[in-house]
This record gives structure tokens, C-alpha cells and sequence, in this order.
């Protein structure tokens, strides 16, 4: 919303408008951390987007969906296991071995009955409740969101993601933090109810999810040592590929578009000024 | 329309057609119309209107193809657009920042006519039709942001639907009409999808009235001076379609530069977020363009009177033609007019600023302020407040006092001559 503000300003006038200040929630100014898909050249790092799957494969995919995701999406153009002999994903090696590693819910066609059966590349990626419900009993009544779009969906993206991940810490003394929450300087909310120690409330707010990433959390097929601040880059870089998989495919194009648009616009501009260099018209 | 066609049939076909359906005549003399030649760069924002509109109605019908209006499946067929449609997400990102670059199109040339006095005779017509348009482009942009169905669409939806309840009487039934049953749902979704398909032929049907009305009088131009002879024009094409080229390519290049490398600047991340009744997002903004009136809504402490201010703002426009009364139409020639103007439109973007903000939050950081009835002085409430005042009494005081009292500087005899003038000098 400040940023839309950002870019009318600069648009129309050029100006530069005060950060808005939030009455009720505090959270902290997420970390300053670098991706490789950062900016109009920056694109995703096949071999982190991997190792990003396997934080989530071994850790994120017990509690969380991606509903938006399929098997197939893994071994598109741009994915983690793109390999540029299988034109189409679902014949490509890799992505099937990934995708058998969970069991999806199916009919059988000679029965009827319910089965359940490994995954293919085409199957949605296997959602770890059957419904909002299960997932809530589990989870102390928290819902752990669909991971599909989640670095779109939050204010800072990845830098916010990677924040969460890599933010938990010891709560201040003074502040009761309910059972089955967790404090993260992180999160947006309001500790002003829970706060009994000196001085102003803490930021940030509580979170339902414990720390998850731990230093060995994941053994990384690559050999990358799997610190904690490792495994939060590397999955966040995986959700953010997941998010919208053809970023780099967009980027690719607007370089190819925009030459377009400005040699057109010298072409158009040498003409206009050809035709119209008679006419008395300042 | 001109009547001064100097098309001449060439072939026996054309001389056939010529008396039965005139249209090559008719495209003739669009593309001969004597255009003044001291147009400048802001002149070219109504071509680019018109290509915004194409651009819009194109991208939308590809959309309409793979988008399913209901409610269960609006947001995963939008996903899916971006996900598994050809080049989907292309035609997405270009139908959602065409929008933002339609209003800011639109913007620009409404800020054109006031500052050149376009709305005035004769051209009220004109002026008036071209704000019949962006009443049917709101409305478009209204529902069109809610078709992805995410938190933002749903909630914004149901923040302005509410917002007719207030008118009394008919009110409630407006909104019950609008929402298909007793709240933002699947019906909901449903008709606005069918009116978003819709008002855009609406749009394209009032421009060409729009454009039939600047064709009687004629451009207006810079000097603000009537055209007086054969001298002070050019016909329009080829001067002006390459002119409006170049500048309609310029600007694509600022809409490629969003599309492109930041399709998200323009929205809201927690449109990402499915639609949920029961979680409110913290802070509902509107889309940027609707930002200012946002903030003469919610300036005003009663919510009908916040309905009436917000409506009366754009209302009020439509008598401008009537409540200037200037005889003068180029700001170049009233100083103390150009002055006002440009505080207009500063006002405009404060406007826009406090419908962007909290309403309680500090509009200066760390200056504690003090209460002043129901809200801190330092609040975006009581800027807002003072804006909404400040854009109103430049409309219905400062336009038609300044007419009368100023003096305004001496205007070329005409279009011609200021260039004569000018060179000379």
C-alpha cells in the first residue's frame, strides 16, 4: 500500500511520502538478505531451488500444503529439476521419483473403492491434512497456511519469509506467552496483554509454528552445509520460485520487449521529427 | 463530421459504396481533421486512452477464456493463468497494470483540461462525456478487482457495497441488489463479473461520442485561443497519428517496465490470499486511483456525509464548465490561476496519501500533536479533513471568484501568432 503510494508519487510528482505508522501491531524491519533472483538480471539458482525443495519435502510438507503446486511444476522450464531432455516434465526421471514419495487418494477403476496410491508428475502435491479441520486439531488450532503463493502473500516477501524462519528468539522476560504460541520479533501483532516486565512492550507477536530450522535439520544431496540460516534461504528461495514460476521467464522477455520499444520509439521519434520539421508549430 | 471532406471515391467500387454506406468517407475525414499544430505532449494522453481501452478489452476477453466466476474456483483459475496458460501471466500482468496505467492515462488527461480550460464552450459536452467515462472506468475497476477473489477483492467489496447501504431509503435494497443475497458472495461474484465484461463496450460506446464531440468544436490547444485559419492546423494524420505513436510508445515502455519487472508494485499481497469472510484483513486500501476519494470518505465523521462528499467530488465536476468563470481558457495566461492549479493537484496526491494511511496513524512520526474532537490533530483524519476542504473550496470558490477578480495576461491574437511573436523576439 505505501509502496502503490511510492509509485504515484514518483510517477506524477516525484515525491517522497513518510512511512506509515501502524497504531495497533509492531513487528520488526524484516533482514536484509540477498537471492540470486533479485532485480531485472537476478534469476533462481537451480541448485538451491533443489536444496529448497528438500527443506520443504523434509520439513515444511508436514504441516503445510501447496495446493497450487503439481509434481510436474518441479521439472518446467526454471524448476529445480529441469532437465532440458524431457520437454515435458512428466516423462522426466527425477520429477517422478520425487512425486512417488507421497501417496495421493484415488478411486480404484475396477472397484470403486477408495486406495490410496503413489503420486505422478500430474497429481497436485499431496496435502498433509484432508481438511481445514484436521489441520487445526493438529496444530493446537492454528492453521498452517498453503505455502503456494506465501511470498507473494506477505508484506516483504522473502526477505519477511527468510526473517520468520531464521527470527525466532527468547521471549523477553517479563512476556507470557500462551501455550502451543511462540514469540517472533517477526510477526506483526500486539503483545500489550501479555506483557508484565519493564519498559515499552516488545515488537513483534506470537507465531503457532515452533522453530522448525535447526542446524542438520536436512542432509543436502550437494553437500551444502545445512545450517539453519542455509536451509531458511534455501527454502524461501523455493517458495518464491513456487509463487510464480515464470518470473525469470517474465524477466527474460521484458529485456527482449523493452529493446523492441525503445528502437521503435527512435524510429517513431526521427519521423516525427522529419515530418514535422516545416511546420512552425513552438 | 466536420463536413469538409475532401475525399474523392477513386475506384467504381468506392463510388458505389460512397452513396450507400459512406465509411471510407467517414475514415477519411477522421484521419484529415484540421488539429491544431501547437499541440504539446500532454495532448497525446487521449490517444493513449484510446489504446489503454483496446489493450484492456483485448487482455480481458483472453482472460474471460480461463477465469471461472465462482466463488470456489475465481482464485485458483486465476492461478492457473499464471501457472498453465500460455503466456498467462503475461496477459494478466497486462490486463491488472493496464488498469493503473489506464487511470493514470486518464489522470493526466483530466488534468490536461483544467489546466487548458478544455471543459469550456464549447466543449462541455466533451468535458462532460469524458466524466461519464471515468465513472463507467471506476465502476469497471471496481469489479474488475474483485474478480481474482482474494482477501483484498472480497473485502473491498464489501466495504463499498456497504458504503450505498448508507443512502437512506433505497439504500439497503442497492446492496442487496448488488450482492445477489445478504452478503458478498458467489452471486456477487457472478454479476460483477457479467457488468465487468460489460461496462467496458459501454466505455468504448461513449467514447466514440466523446471523440464525435471534440470533432464539432475542435481541439482545443495550448494558447487556449480558437483556430481562426486553414494556417493554424495540420491535418491530423500523418502529423498526429505519428506524434501519438511516439508518445503511445513512450508510454509503453513505463507499462512494460511494471509488467515486466514489477506486476505486483501496483496490487496488494494479500490478494494472494484466498477470500475469507471470517478473517479481516488489518488495514482495506483501495486500488491507488480510488485513494483520494477513499480519503474524502472517511474524512467526514458521519458516513452518509462521507457517501455525499465522495460522490459530490466527482460531481462537482460536472459543472465546472458553469461555475468557472474565467473567459480566459489557458492557465499560461492566468498566473494566479496557474498557482491554484497546481495547489489543486498537489491536494490531489495529499488526498490520495491519507486514503493510503491509517486513519489514526501520525502523519508526522514523533510529533505527539494534541485532540482535537474525535481525533488527534496530527492525524491522517484531520489532513484528510483539511484536503477534502481544500479540494472543494478550490472547485466551488476559487474557480469562480478567481474568473472575476483576477487579471489575466494578455492572449495571442492567435495560434500563429505568439509562434510569429516568439521567433521575432
Amino acid at each position: 500500500m505505501l509502496r502503490k503510494a511510492l509509485i504515484l508519487a514518483a510517477v506524477v510528482g516525484g515525491l517522497v511520502l513518510a512511512p506509515p505508522a501502524l497504531a495497533d501491531t509492531s513487528s520488526a524491519e524484516p533482514k536484509d538478505v540477498h537471492w540470486s533472483f533479485e532485480g531485472p538480471f537476478g534469476r533462481f539458482d537451480q541448485e538451491q531451488l533443489q536444496r529448497g525443495y528438500k527443506v520443504y519435502h523434509d520439513v515444511c510438507s508436514a504441516c503445510h500444503a501447496m495446493r497450487l503446486m503439481s509434481y510436474r511444476n518441479l521439472g518446467q522450464p526454471g524448476g529445480p529439476f529441469y532437465i532440458p531432455k524431457y520437454k515435458n516434465p512428466n516423462d522426466n526421471p527425477v520429477v517422478k521419483a520425487r512425486a512417488a514419495d507421497f501417496q495421493v487418494a484415488d478411486i480404484d477403476s475396477d472397484t470403486g473403492d477408495a486406495i490410496k496410491r503413489p503420486a505422478i508428475p500430474a497429481d497436485t502435491f499431496a496435502s498433509p491434512f484432508p481438511n481445514e479441520a484436521a489441520a487445526r486439531a493438529s496444530n493446537g488450532g492454528a492453521l498452517p497456511p498453503d505455502l503456494s503463493l506465501i511470498v507473494k502473500a506477505r508484506e516483504g516477501g522473502p526477505q519477511y519469509i527468510y526473517s520468520i524462519l531464521t527470527g525466532y528468539a527468547p521471549p523477553p522476560p517479563g512476556l507470557k506467552v500462551p501455550v502451543g504460541k511462540y514469540y517472533n520479533p517477526y510477526m506483526a501483532g500486539d503483545l500489550g496483554a501479555n506483557w508484565f516486565g519493564k519498559g515499552p512492550v516488545p515488537i513483534g507477536g506470537f507465531i503457532g509454528m515452533p522453530k522448525q530450522l535447526t542446524p542438520n535439520r536436512v542432509t543436502f544431496d550437494d553437500g551444502v552445509k545445512a545450517t539453519a540460516e542455509e536451509e531458511a534461504w534455501d527454502v524461501t528461495a523455493f517458495l518464491a520460485w513456487a509463487a510464480e514460476p515464470h518470473a525469470d521467464e517474465r524477466k527474460t522477455m521484458g529485456l527482449g520487449v523493452l529493446a523492441f520499444l525503445v528502437i521503435f520509439a527512435g524510429l517513431l521519434y526521427a519521423s516525427y521529427r522529419q515530418l514535422w520539421k516545416d511546420i512552425d508549430h513552438h | 463530421m466536420s463536413g469538409q471532406s475532401t475525399y474523392e471515391p477513386k475506384t467504381a467500387f468506392e463510388r458505389w459504396l460512397d452513396t450507400r454506406l459512406p465509411i471510407v468517407r467517414f475514415g477519411a475525414e477522421l484521419l484529415d481533421f484540421p488539429t491544431p499544430k501547437n499541440l504539446n505532449y500532454w495532448w497525446t494522453f487521449g490517444g493513449i486512452l484510446a489504446v489503454c481501452l483496446m489493450v484492456q478489452i483485448i487482455t480481458g476477453v483472453v482472460l474471460a477464456m480461463h477465469y471461472d466466476p465462482n466463488a470456489a474456483n475465481a482464485f485458483d483459475s486465476v492461478e492457473k493463468i499464471m501457472r498453465d496458460v500460455n503466456y498467462g501471466w503475461m496477459i494478466r500482468y497486462i490486463h491488472a497494470t493496464g488498469a493503473s496505467m489506464f487511470f493514470l492515462a486518464v489522470y493526466i488527461h483530466m488534468f490536461r483540461g483544467l489546466y487548458y480550460g478544455s471543459y469550456k464552450a464549447p466543449r462541455e459536452v466533451l468535458w462532460i462525456l469524458g466524466l461519464v467515462i471515468y465513472l463507467l472506468m471506476m465502476a469497471t475497476a471496481f469489479m474488475g478487482y474483485v474478480l481474482p477473489w482474494g482477501q483484498m477483492s472480497y473485502w473491498g467489496a464489501t466495504v463499498i457495497t456497504n458504503i450505498i447501504g448508507s443512502v437512506p431509503i433505497i439504500g439497503p435494497s442497492i446492496t442487496t441488489l448488488l450482492w445477489g443475497g445478504y452478503s458478498v458472495d458467489n452471486p456477487t461474484l457472478n454479476r460483477f463479473f457479467s457488468l465487468h465484461y460489460l461496462l467496458p463496450f459501454m466505455i468504448a460506446g461513449v467514447v466514440g461520442l466523446h471523440i464525435w464531440a471534440l470533432h464539432v468544436p475542435g481541439n482545443n490547444n495550448p494558447t487556449g485561443v480558437n483556430v481562426k485559419s486553414k494556417q493554424d492546423t495540420v491535418p491530423f494524420h500523418p502529423y498526429y497519428t505519428v506524434k501519438d505513436g511516439f508518445a503511445v510508445v513512450l508510454f509503453f515502455i513505463l507499462f512494460a517496465l511494471f509488467v515486466f519487472y514489477a506486476p505486483d508494485a501496483l496490487g496488494h499481497p494479500d490478494n494472494y490470499t484466498v477470500a475469507n469472510p471470517l478473517v479481516t484483513p488489518q488495514h482495506i486500501v483501495p486500488e491507488w486511483y480510488f485513494l483520494p476519494f477513499y480519503a474524502i470518505l472517511r474524512a467526514i465523521p458521519n458516513k452518509l456525509g462521507g457517501v455525499i462528499a465522495m460522490f459530490g467530488a466527482i460531481a462537482v465536476l460536472f459543472t465546472l464548465p458553469w461555475i468557472d468563470t474565467s473567459k480566459v481558457r489557458s492557465m499560461r495566461y492566468r498566473p494566479t490561476a496557474r498557482l491554484f492549479f497546481f495547489l489543486f493537484a498537489l491536494d490531489c496526491l495529499i488526498l490520495g496519501l491519507c486514503g493510503a494511511n491509517p486513519p489514526d496513524a501520525h502523519v508526522w512520526p514523533g510529533v505527539q500533536g494534541f485532540q482535537l474532537l474525535d481525533s488527534n490533530i496530527n492525524s491522517y483524519t484531520w489532513l484528510a479533513r483539511v484536503a477534502t476542504t481544500a479540494y472543494f473550496g478550490y472547485l466551488i470558490l476559487v474557480m469562480p471568484i478567481l474568473g472575476l477578480i483576477e487579471k489575466p495576461l494578455p492572449t495571442p491574437e492567435s495560434i500563429s501568432s505568439p509562434v510569429l511573436s516568439e521567433k521575432k523576439g
